[in-house]
């Protein structure tokens, strides 16, 4: 693949796709967000109405008030609404008293609760789109990232005062740029990237508008909207509100239909379908697929109504995205998360890292002046699932002829609606999404080097179970170089046999002079933490001297086989 | 007759041997049914006398010498030919399947896919990755998704001759569940529905190996309590390997595992049977495949999973002697010794 460096050009090398906003649909969207509640609210009543669960309709009515209430109780959020409590209490104090009515009447009055309650839950979700405040916010926001990123490499921290909007070449946007550019004019696009920091988001806000595209809308986490100032921006950029803290069928259903919805009237959307930031460090092995699953619906419900309006099928396109970066600011805390759950529970609380102003203020700062080299990998596009799309928008099957995705939906000759079939078919679709990240995946040399070292610890030490060999000594945390130097070229050849195979993407920077690989590698791999995962001595050894940060950095590369080539 | 269904295309069947024709006569009781054969003469035999593989034919099946026809005549597809043949079969029918098509086979082998220059080796093992069920090589080859299997105690003998049987549609489909229950299903033919895909496609792959031997138990005359000794040890064997092979434990406790297992290890009329009846009775390997009229699938399916059980270091005990004994390394009558010293532990230790 070809790296496609960004030059410092102030002229945008990607004219906008859609120079007038106000043929975005997001635009559209937002000036008939009244009537789009609305519809959503109807919707998401008739889906549940349809649902076949076991659980009457009293019973989860029961269950969201309980949850809700306990919600309240354990984990308030400054966002939270004032009337919150009073309206969970009045909906207990009703549904008590219907009771005592007759089946027929209570039906009615639990039929209305589900509409207050779905009604609230979409209200809180829809984002606030303004164009005008869009466009502020993506002034700022273009202008401080360049600023940032600038000031970090040349000028020292104030420097982000002064002119100068050059971008530099920190972030690689490598793939199929023009590809997405070309289907985003000719369907909707799904854009899926992985999750490692919570800046993801706001580096890839920047990638879409630096390409050129209209913007897409998100589900944010809610704990975001804590901080007036984030919510600014984040409604201005399209964000609507995704609260992890409900989890009730109600809430979710009603989120799922949201985003179905957004998307059937043509809204690009982005979502992270690992869910939250990887723990692990690893590539997402397996996906969330509550909202991935509104692709395929959505999909569905534009064969039916082309049907319908006898018109030409918008067509959804799913575009996945990898970021690498070389320093991840969470990892430590991710990491550790990590262990946690899996060497003791498998639960954990959420911590919120983005409660004041000044913590954010930081985590902004260091982000982006001590990022060091970020990559953008943009994915070959594919369909609802996992079709190859070409550049007209067509699917292509197994021997590359075109492939009608409506034939998915297709039984006896017509458009059906099948749940259970649609369930499976985003599965297979998840699977494809993570096949697409191990082969976009770009390996950078510090992920070798994190690599290589844990790996060599771990055959050293082939007895000691993780947790054991995470809490090895320091005199055993020393590795000669030869022995480091041979590992790693065996390592590298076999991704790049890989990457000939088209498996994995390599950076630039890992092939060439052995010697200076690995010393870009140790030179750039977790670069900013207080202790460096790993450094070479003065002696010439390697010494690992935060094996934890080095674990996350490692399971970059999880998932290749690669572990056992090191014996 | 008026016919039940209430789509208007055929059914097709691809494969005329004896299970194929035997399932399009079922079909044919509520359906009309393309019946296709690669091989011309029997497409022409099948016209002229309505006799194939010594069925009678039902008046709604139609033979047929050509794949485009049936991709592009039918939605529902049975594919019914050896496991040795399958991927060139879907390859020549992939052109003209749609994702709208859904496919249920009925072929209890197994594929191997080796990437190219690749040899079996104990450096480079066969591993499951190499191993392909029926359905994952329509979806590897095809862009059909909506896939089923069809295994259940179904001897094509007795099914012609319409004596009552069951069977089960698996499928990570029930789409593809209904249809099949909905075209199968007659008075004398009951189909139960499984979502376990993999697991029912591999109680009817695995249960062929314990069929051979099981025929050689009975050509050497070692009666009813041996054999019921080697069903039910079989049957570990078999939910041992079906477990590392992605298989459920409840499958094979059902009618495609213990049910199949016990119709073809009873009755003369299964061909991996008689394989092992044949060794006992002293003929070789060569001489037996020379003058079998179909495939007997579990001859391919004892290489694999022997090569698998060493990878995996499961134990297959049964499955390792019959393959010595297909290469001559060990008599049948050393065989049948050899079991009674063999140390068994723990008799079920998989629930």
């Amino acid at each position: 693949m070809k790296l496609q460096d960004l030059n410092p050009n102030p002229k945008p090398k990607f004219p906008p796709i859609l120079p007038r906003t106000k043929h975005w649909p997001i635009v559209q969207l937002a000036k008939n967000r009244k009537e789009f509640i609305a519809d959503v609210t109807r919707e998401s009543i008739e889906r549940l109405g349809s649902l076949t669960t076991k659980r009457s309709l009293k019973e989860e009515l029961e269950t969201t008030v309980y949850r809700e209430k306990m919600r309240i109780k354990r984990n308030p959020w400054r966002v939270d609404p004032k009337d919150e409590k009073s309206f969970w209490d009045s909906v207990q104090q009703r549904l008590i008293e219907v009771e005592a009515l007759p089946d027929s009447e209570s039906k009615d009055v639990h039929d209305k609760i589900l509409a207050e309650i779905v009604n609230r839950y979409s209200n809180e979700i829809a984002g606030n789109f303004r164009p005008s405040s869009y466009r502020f916010a993506r002034r700022v926001v273009t202008l401080g990232f360049a600023r940032l990123l600038n000031a970090a490499r040349f000028k020292g921290p104030w420097a982000v005062f002064r002119g100068n909007l050059d971008l530099d070449d920190k972030i690689h946007i490598t793939g199929y740029t023009e590809h997405l550019r070309k289907l985003a004019q000719k369907g909707t696009i799904v854009m899926v990237p992985t999750h490692f920091s919570n800046l993801d988001s706001v580096l890839i806000g920047w990638v879409i508008q630096f390409l050129g595209l209209p913007p897409f809308i998100y589900g944010a986490g809610l704990n975001l909207f804590n901080m007036k100032i984030f919510a600014y921006f984040m409604n201005s950029l399209g964000a609507y509100k995704v609260d992890r803290r409900k989890k009730n069928l109600i809430y979710l259903e009603t989120l799922k239909v949201y985003s179905k919805m957004a998307l059937s009237r043509g809204c690009h959307s982005l979502f992270f379908p690992g869910g939250t930031r990887s723990r692990s460090g690893n590539i997402e092995k397996s996906l969330k697929l509550g909202l991935l699953s509104t692709t395929i619906e959505s999909q569905r419900f534009l064969y039916q109504q082309a049907e319908k309006e006898k018109s030409d099928p918008q067509k959804i396109f799913i575009v996945p995205v990898v970021l690498n970066y070389n320093f991840v600011l969470e990892a430590p805390g991710l990491i550790s998360d990590y262990l946690k759950a899996q060497g003791q529970e498998r639960y954990y609380m959420e911590n919120d890292e983005y409660t004041s102003s000044y913590k954010v203020f930081t985590f902004l700062l260091k982000f982006f002046t001590k990022g060091s080299d970020i990559s953008v990998s943009i994915g070959k596009p594919i369909d609802i699932l996992g079709n190859p799309v070409d550049e007209e928008g067509n699917s292509l099957d197994k021997n590359n002829q075109v492939l009608d995705t409506r034939d998915y939906f297709i039984s006896n000759g017509k458009v059906t609606v099948d749940h259970q079939r649609e369930e499976e078919y985003v599965r297979i679709l998840g699977k494809r999404i993570v096949e697409e990240y191990h082969i976009h995946n770009r390996v950078f040399a510090s992920h070798l080097v994190a690599f290589t070292a844990f790996e060599l610890l771990r055959a050293k030490n082939s007895k000691l179970d993780l947790y054991t060999l995470l809490r090895l000594p320091e005199e055993d945390l020393v590795l000669d170089y030869d022995e480091f130097l041979k590992t790693f070229m065996k390592l590298r050849k076999k991704i790049f046999k890989l990457n000939k195979k088209g498996k994995v993407a390599i950076a630039e920077h890992l092939q060439g002079d052995i010697d200076k690989v690995i010393k870009h590698g140790l030179d750039n791999v977790g670069l900013y933490h207080a202790t460096r995962p790993l450094i070479r001595r003065k002696d010439g050894k390697i010494a690992i001297q935060d094996m934890n940060k080095m674990y996350y950095y490692r399971n970059r590369l999880n998932g290749y086989g690669l572990e056992k080539h090191v014996k | 007759m008026a016919l039940k269904s209430t789509s208007n295309s055929p059914v097709g069947v691809v494969g005329a041997g004896s299970f194929g024709t035997a399932i399009a006569n079922i079909l044919a009781e509520n359906n009309q049914v393309l019946l296709y054969s690669r091989k011309p003469e029997v497409v022409e035999k099948i016209a002229k006398t309505r006799k194939n593989v010594g069925q009678d034919i039902h008046d709604h099946v139609t033979a047929v010498a050509d794949l485009e026809e049936i991709g592009k005549r039918c939605n529902v597809i049975f594919p019914i030919v050896p496991s040795a043949n399958f991927r060139d079969m879907v390859r020549n029918l992939a052109p003209y399947l749609r994702p709208y098509h859904v496919l249920i086979h009925g072929t209890k082998g197994l594929d191997i896919n080796l990437p190219k220059g690749h040899k079996i080796s104990p450096r480079s093992p066969l591993t499951r990755e190499h191993v392909r069920t029926m359905s994952e090589v329509i979806a590897e080859e095809s862009s059909v998704v909506r896939v089923g299997a069809l295994a259940g105690p179904n001897l094509a003998r007795e099914m012609a001759a319409q004596q009552p049987a069951a069977s089960v549609v698996a499928s990570h489909f029930d789409e593809v569940i209904n249809t099949g229950q909905k075209l199968l299903k007659n008075d004398r033919f009951l189909i139960y529905g499984s979502n376990d895909l993999i697991g029912i496609e591999l109680c009817g792959v695995l249960k062929n190996i314990i069929a051979i031997g099981a025929g050689m138990i009975a050509g050497l005359g070692l009666g009813e309590n041996s054999k019921a000794l080697l069903i039910s040890r079989g049957m570990v064997e078999m939910i041992h390997i079906g477990k590392v092979l992605g298989g459920n434990v409840h499958a094979f406790l059902g009618l495609a595992g213990v049910g199949d297992l016990i119709a073809t290890c009873s009755s003369p009329l299964s061909r991996n049977y008689t394989v092992g009846y044949r060794l006992a009775k002293g003929e070789t390997m060569k001489e037996i495949m020379e003058n079998l009229e179909e495939t007997a699938e579990g001859v391919n399916t004892i290489e694999i999973i022997r090569n698998l059980g060493a990878y995996y270091k499961i134990r297959v005990p049964i499955t390792e002697t019959l393959h010595k004994i297909i290469h001559g390394e060990m008599t049948v009558q050393d065989a049948a010794a050899y079991f009674m010293k063999f140390p068994f532990r723990a008799e079920i230790d998989f629930i």
